[in-house]
């Protein structure tokens, strides 16, 4: 269990991370996500010690990030941005190299480098050296040094970043194998990732964590506010005036078209699926509804509006920050 | 700290630095061996060491510029900083890698002076109890030069900044003594000295610390009682510069021993000291900057 407390991170006058309070429970797949420099790597940095903050507090298994760092960086694995390989030795020398240095007992050392090097599968390149590999096999041995040390939690800065279609899929498999004997921790700014592979969305935005929840639901609470978008035979004005007597429908935009009929988009309140309503609402006045369609909100849009500097609808921004309550 | 010293040390043979900063001393140790010990006939190896000294400005940038410089830009540092090994550790095994390098060949000098009472048969007098010591204090030296280099290294993400900054600074320390000389000995040259200096530590109290009120209190004290002391009696600050700042002379303690034939033991305190004061500034530096 990993726990931030209360986490600032100032770079000068830059706020990159901004008072971020978070509980990552084991056993589970975690994605952050959020624009590009929304602290989603100062935030990994800060976790694995690599940066200290500059107030608040880390806790890994118990064991604060400062205080013992020995422990507390035990059990963790991380992969950063750019895997931190050194190029002139070769895949076996560095899994070494990286074994000694997590301090894994001499007598464990060989049996694990074969083990994590099956696992991420770069046994045929092992004697090879470094710089000569292709990106998608430096990631793997990246991976491969973040697994040497059996550490609870794997931390993967934007794992799949760089990589082509084909190997995008194997990491993110790979991530999810992993998943079931770590808990995972990774980042990205792609939302079908992040979707994909965890079990849990953080969305992070100027620091802030702006909503934390399952992808699923994530989607749901969304789509409760989804808005539906309505064409009728008749004017905006007469269109407005069928809307008024039906109950959890407000008309937010509308405009008349050049053939007569009129286009209106419908914020839609409350649970309740409103469209039978207007479909009678519309019949009683022998007005022909000629389209209705609903406009759910993807997570891609859920993203968007959370992230963008002047949301569009602050409504879905406060529903988001009420779920991580 | 064994892994990181394992495998730096393994770096340098792997690549051209170690066999070159190695080649360097040897070849130049070699060189003014022949011309003064085998043709000239001098009896002592340290004076082949004593104009061999020049060489450390080259063969130090080449094997310091990478050491903390290169981690930092090719993000490996994260790794070694996020494993359960210590900052200090990991700037130990650096450094204690660099003096392995640079300790052989100094192993190979050991055997100049056996070469020469070989030589001399049964017609000349080899000094090696001298000579050992200059080698001594000669690989001491070369511990210094190479934590300054290591500190240099550490401020850049850049092995040629790091390569010419290093260059630049034992520029000054080799002609240090020379330049001492051209520098008056006037109490108000010393006040103006003692004022830049007062400014320096602020400015290394500052980038250690970060605290401006510290910084300002101890920079404030410090003027004031420098310019204290000038007012109430301006003849204690006569010659003061020039003896404070000649205490740092580092080659004139490997002077004594190789010319002299003193043993210097303050010198290689004072080698010792400084070595460890730029390692532990190193480790200060590497700490700090997670902090910014």
């Amino acid at each position: 269990m990993i726990e931030l407390k209360n986490l600032v991170k100032r770079y000068g006058d830059h706020l990159a991370v901004d008072h971020l309070n978070l509980t990552i429970e084991d056993g589970r797949i975690y994605g952050f996500l959020g624009p590009n420099g929304a602290g989603k790597s100062t935030t990994m940095n800060l976790m694995t010690g690599y940066l200290g903050p500059t107030e608040g507090q880390i806790l890994v298994d118990g064991h604060d990030i400062l205080e013992e760092p020995e422990e507390a960086k035990r059990s963790i694995g991380y992969l950063p941005e750019l895997p931190p390989l050194y190029l002139e030795m070769t895949v076996e020398e560095y899994l070494d190299f990286c074994a000694r240095l997590k301090q894994v007992p001499r007598q464990k050392r060989e049996e694990q480098k074969r083990r994590v090097m099956a696992r991420v599968q770069i046994e045929a390149v092992a004697g090879r050296l470094i710089k000569n590999l292709s990106k998608g096999y430096r990631q793997r041995v990246g991976l491969a040094q973040a697994l040497l040390g059996d550490p609870k939690t794997l931390i993967l800065d934007e794992p799949t970043v760089g990589l082509d279609p084909k190997q995008i899929i194997e990491i993110r498999q790979l991530i999810r194998e992993l998943g079931r004997e770590h808990t995972v921790i990774l980042s990205s700014h792609i939302l079908s990732e992040v979707q994909a592979v965890c079990d849990q969305i953080l969305i992070l935005h100027h620091g802030k964590l702006l909503a934390s929840d399952t992808p699923e639901h994530l989607e749901e609470t969304l789509r409760g506010t989804g808005r539906l978008e309505i064409t009728a035979k008749c004017s905006t004005a007469q269109a407005r005036e069928i809307l008024r007597p039906v109950a959890g429908v407000t008309a937010s935009e509308s405009r008349d078209n050049a053939d007569g009929t009129s286009t209106l988009t419908l914020d839609t309140a409350g649970g309740d699926d409103p469209r039978e309503a207007l479909f009678f609402a519309f019949a009683r006045k022998e007005t022909a509804l000629l389209e209705m369609h609903t406009n759910s909100a993807s997570l891609e849009q859920v993203f968007l509006e959370m992230t963008s500097d002047e949301p569009s609808r602050p409504a879905a921004a406060g529903r988001g920050e009420e779920e991580t309550k | 700290m064994i892994a990181i010293y394992q495998r730096e040390l393994k770096a340098y043979f792997d690549s051209v630095t170690g066999w070159l900063c190695i080649a360097f001393l040897c070849a130049a140790a070699g060189l003014y061996f022949m011309v003064y010990n085998l043709f000239y006939g001098y009896p002592n190896f340290s004076i082949a060491l004593y104009y061999s000294m020049f060489i450390f400005l080259v063969a130090v940038p080449i094997l310091t510029m990478r050491s903390m410089a290169e981690e930092r830009r090719s993000k490996t540092d994260q790794l070694l900083l996020t494993s359960p090994c210590t900052v200090t550790g990991m700037v130990l095994g650096k450094y204690f890698a660099m003096l392995t390098v640079y300790a052989i060949p100094h192993v190979i000098f050991c055997f100049y002076p056996v070469v020469m009472s070989l030589a001399a048969g049964s017609t000349g007098t080899v000094y090696f109890a001298s000579d050992y010591a200059s080698i001594l204090a000669f690989f001491l030296l070369g511990a210094v030069y190479i934590a300054i280099g290591l500190l240099v290294s550490s401020l850049t993400e850049s092995q040629v900044i790091a390569a010419v900054g290093t260059f630049g600074l034992l520029l000054l320390f080799y002609l240090w003594d020379s330049l001492l000389s051209f520098l008056s000995g006037d109490a108000a040259v010393t006040l103006i000295g003692l004022l830049l200096i007062v400014l320096g530590v602020c400015a290394l109290l500052h980038a250690l610390t970060g605290n401006n009120t510290i910084t300002l209190l101890v920079g404030l004290a410090g003027a004031a009682a420098v310019v204290g002391v000038y007012v109430v009696n301006p003849s204690l600050y006569d010659d003061l510069l020039v003896n404070l700042l000649s205490l740092f002379s580092l080659n004139a303690a490997f002077q004594s021993f190789a010319l002299e034939y003193v043993f210097d033991l303050g010198g290689l305190l004072l080698y010792v000291s400084m070595a460890f004061l730029l390692v532990f500034l190193t480790i200060q530096v590497v700490q700090r900057r997670r902090w910014n």
